[in-house]
């Protein structure tokens, strides 16, 4: 059986990282949701609190700057690589010189590039115009929604093989993405969920991305960060590692 | 290089439970090679086989002196699916600069490859148009041009004119007649029988068999028959 090359080359990552990018901005309208939505949602939610004492918004609002690249990228790499698998790009590429991780990282590169302005904007936000209290250092939460959004994008790249169509992938949000959301502590503390759905919580991807997040928001240490975010950076790159799997270059 | 360009050694493949092909034999050499036949005849899986891309249940396929699909291969075989194969939301030369840097070329080797392939498919005049907005023969175009970028000693074009207009068609035939002579080995599906004149040798194939092999002229001697079609039809009441 030989598999297309797993070495990776800088150059094909590039062409790869660079063709999305011109796609997505080709795509004005994608861009303008992709960047201004998150920020509208956060503007959103601070108006809906704005009446209730208890700071509610600034216990929630560090997690949802987690939420959204990890979401967002999920569901747009699971339609982008469904549609390469579709149209017959993907098989071209593999007949090419083109090894898998190429372009693997070359979606993950791209999608990180986006997630950063992304983040840079909600964070700005946020903190500048909505007072959302964060103690820690600004640029770690972009570096935080950065993983986040990798590792977004990397599950959309698994479930991409396993939807046939462009309908399957967009249920296996619900599937794949909500339960984590649900479980993350953003809707009840994961300390106070039962002990079998706190266990799950806590082991989640997600649930990392978001308690570094507000670890940011209550503290000026960043040692607990870091190793949140290391966790979140390891989920990625085991499930590229699973993505490239699913990338096969002989087809039934 | 020794023997045939192609050679297929008891190829069977399966798909989706269904037995396209079992146990086929063949070869292509130099030359236009026209693979006709109806759809269903497994054309395609033929092509994907020899591409590499098919996973086959036995025998194997070897592609000017190695196996199907091995990594020496992969800058030396163009291939052209019958599905566009292209991104619909880029422009022409947008398409053909980031296949060419894929296939490592850059800087004023690539301008220089992309504008040869334009011209050669009868595209420059397009080349900054979206593809999405270009009519379905222009889009199997750039595909082609996609597939010519990497100057392949191997050239496997499934259906390549569908739905063209016979002047469109007539180029094109010249075009892999051009590269045929220049040493390129193309290999052509289609299931319009008229085509078949324009080939310099001739597979006709159905139900997953080849039932026909050789020139038109030898064909129509051998069956005695007045053209491909009715060739065709003889060969299958003989078979």
């Amino acid at each position: 059986m030989s598999g297309p090359r797993a070495g990776l080359s800088p150059r094909r990552v590039l062409a790869v990282a660079g063709r999305v990018l011109t796609q997505v901005r080709r795509d004005r309208r994608t861009l303008a949701m992709l960047l201004v939505l998150p920020c509208l949602l956060m503007t959103l939610l601070w108006w809906l609190w704005s009446d209730v004492p208890g700071g509610l918004f600034d216990r929630v609002g560090p997690a949802l700057l987690a939420v959204f690249p990890f979401f967002v990228m999920f569901l747009v790499t699971s339609v982008t690589t469904l549609r390469e698998r579709t149209g017959g790009t993907l098989e071209r590429l593999l007949a090419m010189p083109m090894g898998r991780l190429d372009f693997l990282v070359g979606y993950a590169v791209a999608f990180a590039l986006l997630a950063a302005a992304q983040s840079v904007l909600a964070v700005g936000v946020s903190v500048g115009l909505l007072d959302l209290d964060v103690r820690g250092p600004l640029w770690l939460l972009t570096v935080v929604a950065v993983a986040d959004a990798v590792l977004g994008t990397a599950l959309g790249l698994c479930v991409s093989a396993f939807a046939r169509t462009e309908f399957q992938a967009v249920q296996f949000m619900p599937a794949v993405v909500v339960p984590q959301i649900l479980l993350c502590g953003l809707l009840v503390p994961r300390d106070e969920m039962p002990p079998v759905l706190a266990t799950v919580g806590d082991l989640l991807p997600l649930s990392f991305a978001v308690d570094a997040m507000s670890g940011l928001s209550r503290s000026t240490a960043t040692g607990e960060v870091w190793q949140d975010v290391a966790v979140v950076a390891a989920f990625a790159v085991a499930l590229l590692g699973v993505g490239a799997a699913t990338l096969r270059r002989r087809t039934p | 290089m020794a023997g045939a360009a192609v050679r297929v050694e008891g190829l069977t493949v399966v798909r989706g439970g269904r037995t396209v092909l079992d146990g086929l034999d063949l070869e292509v050499d130099r030359g236009v090679t026209g693979l006709l036949g109806p759809s269903g005849s497994g054309k395609t899986t033929l092509m994907r086989s020899v591409v590499g891309v098919q996973r086959v249940r036995a025998g194997r396929v070897v592609v000017l002196g190695e196996e199907a699909g091995s990594p020496g291969l992969r800058h030396r075989v163009g291939y052209v699916t019958q599905a566009t194969s292209v991104y619909g939301d880029l422009g022409v030369a947008e398409n053909l600069r980031f296949f060419g840097r894929v296939l490592g070329l850059r800087g004023d080797a690539l301008a220089a490859r992309v504008s040869a392939v334009l011209d050669r498919v009868d595209l420059a005049g397009e080349a900054d148009r979206v593809v999405d907005r270009l009519s379905g023969g222009q889009q199997s175009r750039v595909s082609l041009a996609v597939a010519l970028l990497g100057e392949p000693d191997l050239l496997v074009l499934d259906e390549p004119t569908v739905g063209l207009d016979p002047v469109l068609r007539r180029d094109l035939w010249s075009l892999f007649h051009r590269l045929a002579d220049a040493g390129t080995v193309v290999l052509v599906s289609s299931h319009v029988m008229d085509e078949a004149e324009r080939c310099d040798r001739l597979l006709l194939m159905r139900e997953g068999a080849v039932i026909g092999d050789g020139s038109l002229a030898e064909l129509l001697a051998r069956t005695g028959a007045a053209d491909v079609e009715q060739a065709f039809l003889r060969l299958v009441g003989s078979a």
